[in-house]
């Protein structure tokens, strides 16, 4: 498959070198937030959504920054496109749906430094990807982050049921269980080779 | 948590212990291990840990972040308006990121490779921001300076135990240097992604263990 085709950038993003599980990027809220299905799948989608508007505004300042010879200015103007952007999600959320704003809660405001965002915004760029591109990027990763997190949410409701010796119990069973999913996701590291 | 029954173990190291630069130091190296204890900062630790060079040369470049902005923070903290100070940290952080990332490319351009988009990724390290946040904007530049070290200290702590492990495990070397004759057949689940998260969770059950052996 040709690599720079918009269906195999989608699923090396969401599956082959999935951002959570290969890249190791948004590991917090993974291990934070992934308790419950529920909230697990409504992180995922807001994440989602930061991460295509912050691709597009990453694509366009890419561009600027070339245009006017700066670019030791790029993770700096990066970092602040994504504060604001994750501002402005908050706001519009909060006055289109109370409901789901009170339901994210402090999640919200902490996608700011969820690594897995910038790491989007770093990646695209030093791939060279088109504005296209770009958006069918973040709209992979942001579904490989969704999997992720719902998949770990699942398996920790279960775990919840399970008789864990004392002495695993807490950040390192999770550890495990993720090392063991990310085993998994290995398999499709075959994927994109034909 | 268990610090009392330290000071009381470590007759010794009482007095040093009890002035309040010391603690500010040590803290960060072992009570509240950034990596160990606060479980803080996941995604350095996990993906560039799979060589115990790169664990040296990430724990640097943070504890470096962490002290100049820690410092800077300090001196400005009573300028920053409450109402900016998330955003004022953040550009803090961010220059100082992006002068590591000219100098390692310029120290190593190769290390600089290997680590990739990591060294940006540190402007994201929570622990950085959380340092900011509840020390540097609170005390005076001597103890954020401390606290800084003492935590960059204690993160580069953790950073290299992973390191070491996955080296020695996954490709049988330390510090490129050979350690096993050449019939030794390496884990290459260590240097991949999931050894990551197995190494670590193998630690925390480890300090997990001398806890529950240390209170009972």
């Amino acid at each position: 498959m040709n690599t720079d085709s918009l269906g195999y950038i989608f699923i090396s993003a969401s599956l082959i070198n999935n951002f959570v599980l290969a890249y190791f990027l948004g590991i917090c809220p993974f291990l934070g937030v992934s308790g419950k299905i529920g909230t697990a799948s409504k992180m995922g989608a807001a994440v989602t959504f930061v991460m295509l508007i912050s691709s597009i505004c990453a694509y366009t300042i890419h561009y600027l920054l070339l245009r006017i010879n700066a670019p030791y200015l790029q993770l700096i103007s990066y970092i602040v496109v994504i504060a604001s952007t994750v501002q402005l999600v908050e706001m519009f959320i909060k006055k289109m749906s109370p409901a789901l704003f009170r339901a994210l809660g402090i999640f919200l405001p902490l996608i700011t430094t969820n690594c897995a965002i910038l790491g989007l915004a770093l990646f695209q760029t030093s791939k060279d990807y088109d504005m296209i591109q770009s958006v069918i990027y973040a709209l992979g990763a942001g579904t490989g982050f969704t999997l992720a997190l719902v998949l770990m949410a699942g398996l920790r409701e279960q775990l919840d049921l399970a008789d864990v010796p004392k002495l695993i119990k807490g950040t390192a069973l999770v550890l495990l269980v993720a090392g063991i999913l990310s085993l998994a996701f290995m398999g499709f590291s075959g994927l994109g080779n034909q | 948590m268990s610090s009392m029954s330290d000071k009381e173990r470590l007759g010794f190291w009482e007095e040093l212990k009890s002035s309040p630069s010391t603690n500010e130091f040590l803290k960060g190296i072992w009570k509240d291990n950034p990596v160990f204890v606060q479980v803080l900062g996941m995604c350095p630790v996990l993906a560039v840990t799979n060589t115990a060079e790169n664990a040296l040369a990430m724990g640097l470049a943070t504890t470096f972040v962490l002290l100049m902005s820690n410092v800077l923070v300090s001196l400005l903290r009573n300028f920053i308006p409450k109402q900016v100070r998330i955003a004022s940290y953040i550009l803090i952080i961010a220059s100082f990121v992006t002068i590591v990332d000219y100098l390692i490319q310029s120290v190593s351009v190769e290390l600089h490779k290997s680590l990739g988009a990591f060294i940006s990724l540190i402007v994201v390290n929570c622990l950085i921001l959380s340092r900011a946040e509840a020390f540097a904007s609170k005390n005076t530049v001597k103890y954020s300076a401390l606290d800084a070290l003492g935590m960059g200290g204690g993160f580069l702590l953790g950073l290299l135990c992973l390191g070491a492990v996955r080296e020695i495990l996954g490709s049988g070397t330390l510090f490129s240097l050979q350690l096993f004759p050449s019939g030794f057949q390496e884990w290459i689940v260590m240097i991949l992604p999931a050894g990551g998260f197995f190494t670590l969770a193998g630690w925390l059950i480890l300090i997990n263990y001398t806890k529950e052996r240390k209170l009972s």
